[in-house]
């Protein structure tokens, strides 16, 4: 006997004590992993895309063991936009901040007119930046789609 | 060290052999999953473990650290999957997926 998705949705039980202990186990870790993998990007395998992606999972886990409301207490939708929308500006921003510099658009050596360090040494803090940038609208965007497609659309109920 | 890190090996290779002959024979979704879900964490834990001590061949700092993060991985491992099991089981059960039956037998 199979039954409808709308029948399901009203069967399952509100919570469930293994699922939700495990999750609140694993989430700070996951997030952990994401920010190292963040942060040692420009030196390592990963980088802001693969850390954004590893957060935003780890947003997604909370959202299918606590429900979509309770993770929307936890990362508002109104902080989840800012935060895609800062994202991209810190991208775009100092890309631009280079062209305006007198460089090429990403060219971070250029910024070393802003704070005088080696230029060489600025195109690895310049990634980092960006990556930052990368990583924090991935991760918000991440968590955005999921929200969409959980619920049709109307961001009031999960899976 | 080294009898002890094939042995590991082994032991996990055997149990992940046992866990994919349990999901091709087995009957129906839930003996499937039980196949599934118990070897492979007992198995993935004992082959994960086996990496970990291999590395350990020399105690310096760097090959410590290594070995400690590979016992995280076999700890999360440990936790997830079981979990995951369970949750899948569970959802299995509300949508209603019937265990499966020898014929005859009376429900």
């Amino acid at each position: 006997m199979r039954i409808s998705l709308q029948e399901a949705r009203d069967r399952i039980p509100q919570r469930d004590t293994i699922l939700e202990t495990t999750v609140r186990l694993m989430v700070p870790f996951i997030q952990l992993y994401g920010l190292y993998v963040i942060v040692h990007g420009h030196y390592s395998p990963g980088g802001g895309f693969q850390g954004g992606v590893v957060l935003g999972a780890s947003v997604i886990l909370f959202a299918l063991a606590f429900g979509l409301p309770a993770s929307k207490r936890y990362l508002s939708e109104s902080t989840d936009i800012i935060l895609a929308n800062t994202g991209a500006l810190i991208y775009t921003g100092i890309a631009t901040l280079c062209a305006l510099l007198g460089g090429m658009f990403l060219d971070y050596s250029a910024l070393a007119k802003i704070l005088p360090i080696d230029p060489i040494s600025w195109h690895s803090h310049g990634i980092f930046l960006v990556e930052v940038g990368v990583g924090m609208g991935v991760t918000t965007i991440m968590v955005s789609i999921y929200w969409d497609m959980a619920s049709a659309g109307r961001l009031d109920e999960g899976l | 060290m080294n009898w002890l890190v094939t042995l590991l090996m082994v032991s996990g290779v055997f149990f992940f052999a046992i866990g994919t002959i349990g999901i091709l024979r087995l009957p129906d979704f839930y003996s499937r999953l039980h196949a599934a879900g118990k070897c492979d964490t007992l198995a993935a834990t004992l082959a994960v473990s086996a990496i970990a001590l291999y590395n350990l061949h020399d105690l310096s700092f760097a090959s410590i650290l290594v070995s400690w993060k590979v016992f995280f991985i076999v700890f999360f491992i440990f936790m997830a999957s079981p979990t995951a099991t369970h949750a899948i089981t569970k959802a299995a059960l509300i949508v209603g997926v019937e265990p499966w039956q020898r014929k005859g037998t009376r429900k």
